[in-house]
């Protein structure tokens, strides 16, 4: 489908991008299918510590609960504030508008180590 | 291998994303949960409900059996009244709930499909144990069910069936035939919103769909198709009980609020252990909670009282797209039970405040 072909994923459905030394991360459009209409994104504030395979927030629908998880170790360098107001965009731009965190890495060879989006299309029978 | 309700191929055509649900492969949704929900509250919705159980019964001793296993007194039943109702196990816990129907010349039951072949095996068990002269007919399979509901339903379904169902009260059902397929048309539903519910023979039952809905896909339809995400957040605001939720083998109607449909004063199997819960009060109590904020409290959340000491759990939560606040039903200690008491609950440490709100969250106007 649409995903990103630059872009690195976690079987977890998250995406992570890289531009420098920091690293975007939101959930595949796969993933906000499958939890339905996002309530509510519990995110990490600016400055803290996230660890690669380690959850860093939680994302909640009408259905269900889901923790979020991380590819790569850093340090938090922004939040999407968009997704406390409006968390729907996560559904609708799960790509661009529903990005979620930003992290400046430790070390950028993490983010390499990912699933590449053909190994993610594979993994998840997409 | 999962089951197929007679509308499998309009779900698949629809787009459906379909789930297992009890052994049935059923709609979750087909355009998103919070727009199907929507549209019921504000126009109207077809859902398939096939998969719930139907049970119906004949012979002399049927009305007796079913008054021993049921919670509700049928002795003053009419025919073509429907009545919601508890069947109970010797400790007054619930087995399932239900809606038992008296036609002419037979009684109905629609029971939960989780729940069908667990009832099933208690019925014919008391009936052959009794020797009691009473048929009992699985219908599930041969037949199909549809529940219509939102504000628009009854005008559109009025056009089109020749039954005077503004002149149908809440709980009574007709049937009658269209084009020599039997239906048989209830005013009832599971969403807080007016509507009927309607059997028909599974044979017919995409042709019939087509009739009484008209053109679903259609995007200015005034009833479009909904699955059971939609039937979750609407029945939720709406403070109804969901069996497996609300209500179970361990939960007994007078805790779940349910003591409206329990009659103590006559017999029927669970009667002696509520009579004696009754008398007490229950221990615990189904409340209504309202959440700050957007975080929902899911089945099992703990409850606390304020002084980390939990008092109880959820039952089931969501964020009601209509009532736009976090919901949740709760199984409470009766001390805690006050509105406008207030609790937390406890999302893995994190600890919201949760109000006790009256049920339900939403009444329509």
């Amino acid at each position: 489908m649409d995903i990103p072909a630059d872009y690195r994923f976690l079987q977890s459905h998250e995406w992570h991008q890289l531009q420098g030394d920091t690293v975007t991360i939101g959930i595949t459009h796969i993933a906000a299918d499958e939890l339905t209409d996002v309530t509510y994104v519990s995110l990490p504030k600016v400055g803290a510590k996230v660890q690669a395979n380690q959850h860093f927030g939680e994302i909640e629908s009408v259905k269900a609960t889901s923790d979020l998880y991380s590819g790569v170790s850093g340090t938090v360098t922004a939040v999407n504030a968009e997704l406390t107001k409006t968390p729907g965009l996560v559904n609708t731009d799960p790509y661009k508008a529903g990005w979620m965190i930003k992290i400046k890495v430790d070390d950028p060879a993490q983010f390499r180590q990912l699933l590449s989006a053909a190994d993610y299309e594979k993994k998840t029978g997409h | 291998m999962l089951k197929h309700t007679p509308f499998y191929d309009f779900h698949v055509n629809a787009g459906a994303r379909l789930v297992d649900y009890t052994g049935w492969e059923m709609p979750l949704l087909y355009r998103g949960i919070v727009e199907e929900h929507e549209q019921t509250r504000n126009s109207g919705s077809i859902f398939d409900v096939s998969h719930m159980g139907r049970l119906h019964f004949t012979g002399k001793d049927a009305a007796a059996f079913l008054n021993r296993v049921v919670t509700r007194n049928l002795a003053d039943q009419k025919v073509g009244q429907s009545r919601y109702s508890l069947v109970c196990n010797e400790s007054g816990g619930t087995m399932d709930d239900v809606i038992v129907s008296r036609d002419e010349k037979h009684w109905l039951m629609v029971c939960n499909a989780s729940n069908r072949q667990k009832l099933v095996d208690y019925f014919n068990q008391t009936i052959q144990t009794g020797g009691l002269d009473v048929t009992m007919a699985d219908q599930t399979e041969s037949t199909a069910m549809v529940a219509l509901q939102g504000p628009k339903v009854i005008d559109k379904v009025s056009a089109v069936l020749p039954v005077d169902i503004k002149a149908l009260k809440r709980y009574h059902f007709e049937s009658t035939s269209v084009m020599l397929i039997k239906l048989t048309v209830f005013r009832s539903g599971y969403t807080g919103e007016d509507g009927v519910e309607v059997i028909l023979p599974a044979k017919v039952a995409s042709m019939a769909m087509k009739m009484m809905a008209g053109a679903t896909d259609r995007p200015d339809a005034s009833l479009k198709p909904a699955g059971l995400g939609a039937r979750d957040t609407l029945r939720l605001e709406a403070g109804m009980p969901l069996y497996g939720h609300e209500l179970g083998e361990t939960i007994d109607p007078l805790s779940a609020g349910l003591g409206w449909a329990v009659d103590l004063s006559k017999d029927f199997v669970g009667a002696e252990a509520l009579r004696a819960i009754a008398k007490n009060g229950p221990k615990r109590k189904l409340v209504g909670l309202e959440l700050e904020g957007r975080r929902i409290a899911r089945q099992d959340t703990p409850i606390l009282n304020g002084k980390n000491e939990a008092i109880g759990v959820a039952t089931s939560g969501t964020f009601g797209p209509t009532v736009q606040k976090s919901i949740a039903m709760a199984l409470v200690d009766s001390a805690y039970t006050n509105e406008g008491t207030m609790l937390q609950a406890d999302l893995k440490g994190t600890l919201i405040p949760a109000k006790v709100v009256k049920l339900p969250f939403y009444k329509r106007k």
